[in-house]
């Protein structure tokens, strides 16, 4: 398989193709944890006028009956009124789709959203659910086993292939 | 060895029994958690999905208003069905055994048990005999435990104290008959609080209270020297009938908190109250309602802990 490609990179590439779509109304959202990193990169290059939100939908999953909570779930924190908002929802890899279905039930919970886009680094297929990106930095192949995440070291992002940890 | 009864094979919490004998990893694991369902608690919609379709049976063999009334709450808050029984008024009067009265409710599909019982040890005895997916947790037994308002207590010194690891708490009043300060304690010492002070008469304080790490005084002004945390305990009205005190005054003059006695703490000290309070006995109003006071944040905080606990046991 090609080599990843450049994190930093992609971030630049979605950070110009969103630059077009900002409202007066646009805030941002990223996903604990990578999605955050993402976010954070995009929200400065965008200069939005909403601080940044922050959202861990651990308690929406639907993988608790089997898995239990996670660990150490963070803190979701929307410090902007969501009612009305378009909302840019970002994550780092999407997959299956059901993260992206659980942060979105969470930020209704916050507010009725005039609409929400999904904006991913990387889109490596997979979908279990009627969920896709409305801008995707990449389309990656991940070999079957294989997970596909996002690295955070010193100052860079960089994408990473790991084997799948057992379930 | 035998293995802990809190803790499933994986050394999950599958049942919260007691502070003493949990790892710190697990405390952290709670008050980590409870961090997360305080920013829920701040929403504007203050329920998560997470325990839709649970059912959780409030035990009560003892009466309780507040703590009923937090964890039905914080069980409403992670969407499950509460069911509160008060057992004091139906079958226990009845004759039903304990754990017959388990099974019966085990027989309508019960997810966790919150049980307070007059006696020590009830919600061991309840976590040894349920079924693997349900689970059991202590809402205070007799004088020996009372986990999530210990956990409560963590929950604020670390709100408003950031780290434990410089810390002197001071815990004053009834030690002997409280089960919040045997939590605490544990807790306290469990998390690396180096200095830990029980402050009471000798008829209030256990013997031997020295083994649980705590340094004793009888006199408060000096217990109360430069300690960055104050934890009063209620003193219960039939202590003073059963000879261990003479009187609420005279209780008051020694060990009630004033301002000023507060003052011989740190500038930046909190004090705490499980509640309920008696005013005018272990607190004076002026103090209750004061700026160190964080009595009330405790009962808010005391939410989200307990949100903590149900979900982190009901997905073990």
């Amino acid at each position: 398989m090609a080599a990843l490609p450049d994190a930093e990179e992609l971030c630049g590439r979605l950070a110009r193709e969103l630059k077009a779509r900002v409202t007066p109304a646009t805030a941002m959202v990223g996903i604990h944890t990578g999605g955050a990193w993402v976010a954070e990169r995009l929200h400065a290059a965008l200069g939005l006028p909403e601080p940044l939100g922050l959202l861990d939908p651990a308690f929406y999953r639907d993988d608790y009956a089997k898995q239990g909570l996670a660990r150490d779930p963070k803190r979701s924190k929307i410090p902007f009124a969501v009612e009305g908002r378009d909302l840019l929802l970002v994550d780092d890899v999407l997959y299956t789709g059901r993260t992206v279905r659980a942060a979105m039930n969470e930020l209704f919970d916050y507010g009725r959203p005039a609409s929400i886009a999904l904006v991913v680094l990387a889109d490596r297929g997979g979908r279990q659910l009627p969920i896709c990106a409305q801008y995707a930095g990449a389309r990656l192949e991940v070999p079957a086993g294989m997970r596909l995440t996002l690295k955070h070291d010193a100052h860079r992002l960089a994408l990473a292939l790991e084997p799948e940890r057992a379930a | 060895m035998r293995r802990n009864p809190q803790l499933n094979e994986k050394g999950g919490l599958q049942h919260l029994l007691s502070i003493e004998g949990l790892p710190r990893e697990i405390l952290l694991q709670i008050l980590d958690t409870a961090e997360s369902f305080v920013g829920v608690t701040e929403r504007e919609v203050k329920k998560v999905p997470i325990l839709r379709g649970k059912s959780v049976f409030n035990l009560f063999f003892e009466p309780s208003t507040r703590t009923r009334t937090t964890f039905e709450i914080a069980a409403k808050r992670l969407s499950a069905d509460v069911i509160n029984l008060n057992i004091t008024v139906s079958s226990a009067t009845k004759g039903e055994s304990l754990l017959d009265t388990v099974a019966n409710l085990s027989a309508m599909q019960a997810d966790i048990f919150i049980v307070r019982h007059e006696s020590s040890g009830a919600p061991f005895l309840i976590a040894r005999h349920v079924k693997p997916h349900e689970h059991v947790i202590n809402a205070g037994d007799g004088r020996h435990a009372h986990p999530t308002q210990g956990l409560l207590d963590l929950f604020t010194i670390r709100h408003y104290k950031k780290d434990f690891s410089a810390l002197t708490v001071a815990i004053v009043g009834d030690i002997l008959h409280s089960r919040v300060a045997r939590s605490l304690i544990h807790g306290l010492t469990t998390l690396g609080v180096p200095e830990v002070r029980v402050i009471g008469p000798q008829t209030l304080l256990p013997t031997g209270v020295e083994a649980l790490g705590v340094r004793v005084f009888h006199d408060m002004r000096a217990g109360l020297k430069d300690a960055d945390v104050v934890v009063m305990l209620r003193l219960q009205n039939e202590r003073m009938r059963g000879a261990l005190l003479p009187s609420a005054q005279e209780y008051f003059k020694h060990y009630g908190l004033t301002a000023d006695k507060l003052a011989l703490a740190k500038r930046d000290a909190i004090v705490m109250h499980p509640g309920p309070m008696n005013r005018g006995v272990e607190i004076d109003s002026s103090v209750a309602d004061g700026p160190h006071s964080v009595i009330l944040p405790q009962v808010t905080f005391g939410i989200a802990v307990r949100m903590a606990v149900m979900s982190i046991v009901a997905g073990n």
